[in-house]
């Protein structure tokens, strides 16, 4: 009896409501999904600065358009900030030889106060109705015309930061950092500053990283001083679903890296989805980040698991 | 023919200080000339390796200076230096990039010493080079140019690591036991394509081996190591003469001690 109450206060609509928005947000998380990426899979460096700076590229994105500044141009400058943010994690991790975990909390951390500082209160509001924003929630449910502005945006954005992505590492110093993230001794004995490199791909990360945060706070309408609490275990989760899922279908195509990279978004868009699959069911918003740990534990964990009972049906 | 290498009274201490002090080098001197091929022996913890690592910079030596053609290289970072260098070492694993391409290894090789910008990283007419260079080591890898190295055997890596030592033509040549983790027939292949390549390309090289006859058998030069010091010196046609027994003798001589537990003996 109580199941079947359950069931049927779930409306099917509501859930095909959702849906938009949480591809919208999974598209605009892809972004930052891009960022971890980078420093996770080509750098092999858990970079932590990620939650710190995806708050910092909304909080200016907000402040410069709150400042009247045009919200295509804010977001230029949140990319700009993320880089920076970078820039100090990798120069606590290379000049000062902090391990890579530790320079990036304490760049999160530092970035709390700074983030603070940049909205003089722990959140900003940025209307929909005063400024013409790149993107909105307010689009996604609105005419069609918002409709498609919405998300020719957000895909535009994806389209771009893929391509220049995919030129990018196979550009000389493209493959200097992708060395440099294989096999640090090889890089150095083939002439490669990998410190350089290092430094390098955190800024290009948590410059996608500030550009996913102005986006997003513009999407909803503000920017919070804990936007960004989590931030990395949502990246990684997409980083993980799109690999675990897509992985086999990008290996070995012509364009396999650029395959690689839209799956990086698609493990966004599907973690999004699944989330509001599970708001639907009623699961208790309070417990949501519990279950993106969940996920990402699940997911990190399955190919260890599979290389372990194959290694042991070997002996 | 000018001097390749000068090493002028290097010393290395590990762990200076603490219970676990290592004088690992401790005054080496040795001098190159352009085109010679010196094979270095010595029991373990004798400063073979030590000497590589010191000349390519891993770390900087306490004292002592090091020339690579002229150059003084003792500041110089080991990235910074690594343009007069190519170099192979024991482990296939460390030589190349594994999760990037046969031709993507090259051409990061082929661009040691210069920097690194927005170019692409690989034009079209490289791969055709990378293809004939990789059809002289008939290994068939001339048809996987786009495959991953992490998919090799340990052998076609140090084949590949060696060519893209040689693909930008280096003062000097460091190969660090290179061929200790393969199998004998392995082994003896790599060393022949070493060979190979540095008569084709008359490079200057240094072969650490614990193999008494293929320190014998390779190159022009020998030179025997025993804490941290070069306590032997061969070259010429004395070189041609030598036996596993004359380097075992001259080994007791001036270490005092039997060669017997090395591994260099059961080759």
């Amino acid at each position: 009896m109580l199941l079947s109450g359950y069931f049927s206060a779930l409306d099917p609509l509501a859930l095909f409501r959702a849906m938009p928005g949480s591809i919208a947000q999974g598209l605009i998380w892809g972004l930052l999904a891009l960022g971890v990426y980078i420093t996770y899979k080509l750098l092999d460096f858990a970079d932590l600065s990620v939650d710190g700076s995806f708050a910092t590229g909304g909080a200016v994105a907000v402040m410069m358009i709150r400042g009247d500044m045009n919200p295509w141009v804010s977001l230029l400058l949140a990319f700009g900030v993320g880089m920076l943010a970078g820039l100090v994690t990798g120069l606590l991790h290379t000049k000062l030889g902090i391990p890579s975990i530790l320079a990036g909390i304490l760049t999160q951390i530092a970035l709390y106060s700074v983030n603070l500082n940049i909205m003089g209160q722990s959140n900003q509001a940025v209307s929909v109705d005063k400024y013409n924003l790149t993107v909105s929630l307010r689009y996604v449910s609105g005419e069609t015309a918002d409709k498609i502005k919405v998300f020719t945006t957000c895909i535009l954005f994806c389209v771009v930061v893929v391509a220049i992505l995919y030129w990018y590492f196979g550009t000389e110093q493209g493959h200097a950092i992708r060395a440099t993230g294989c096999n640090e001794r090889m890089a150095r004995a083939q002439g490669i500053n990998t410190d350089f490199c290092k430094v390098l791909a955190l800024m290009l990360s948590n410059g996608l990283v500030g550009l996913s945060g102005g986006l997003y706070a513009q999407y909803q309408g503000a920017a919070d001083v804990n936007m960004g609490r989590g931030a990395i275990v949502i990246g990684l989760a997409s980083v993980i679903i799109g690999e675990v899922l897509f992985g086999k279908l990008c290996a070995g195509k012509k364009l396999a890296f650029a395959y690689t990279l839209f799956s990086v978004i698609a493990g966004a868009i599907l973690y999004y989805l699944v989330l509001s699959v599970i708001l639907w069911l009623k699961f208790p918003s309070d417990d949501l980040k519990l279950f993106s740990a969940i996920v990402v534990a699940v997911f990190l964990a399955i190919p260890y698991l599979k290389n372990k009972k194959k290694s042991t049906r070997g002996l | 023919m000018g001097e390749m290498l000068k090493i002028e009274n290097i010393r290395k201490v590990f762990n200076a200080g603490t219970i676990n002090e290592k004088v690992a080098l401790d005054g080496v001197n040795l001098t190159l000339e352009e085109g010679e091929f010196v094979t270095v022996i010595g029991g373990n913890g004798a400063g073979k390796s030590t000497t590589l690592n010191a000349v390519a910079g891993v770390w900087p030596v306490d004292s002592g200076k090091i020339y690579i053609g002229g150059d003084d290289v003792t500041k110089l970072s080991e990235y910074k230096r690594a343009k007069y260098l190519g170099r192979v070492f024991q482990d296939p694993m460390t030589g190349t990039a594994t999760t990037m391409s046969i031709e993507e290894n090259m051409a990061i090789a082929a661009r040691r010493g210069r920097s690194r910008g927005l170019s692409w990283g690989i034009t079209k007419q490289e791969r055709d080079k990378y293809r004939e260079m990789l059809a002289t080591l008939n290994l068939g890898l001339e048809d996987r140019l786009t495959s991953k190295v992490g998919l090799l055997s340990g052998g076609q890596r140090q084949a590949i690591t060696l060519l893209m030592a040689s693909i930008q033509k280096p003062r000097l040549l460091l190969l660090d036991e290179h061929t200790a983790a393969l199998d004998p027939k392995t082994a003896a292949k790599v060393l022949e394509i070493s060979d190979k390549i540095i008569a084709e390309n008359h490079l200057t090289a240094m072969m650490v081996t614990h193999n008494m006859k293929d320190a014998i058998a390779h190159g022009n030069r020998l030179i025997m190591m025993h804490e941290g010091k070069i306590v032997l010196n061969i070259a010429g046609e004395d070189k041609k003469k030598l036996t596993v027994s004359d380097l075992l003798t001259q080994f007791e001589k001036v270490s005092g001690e039997e060669f017997a537990s090395d591994k260099a003996l059961l080759s």
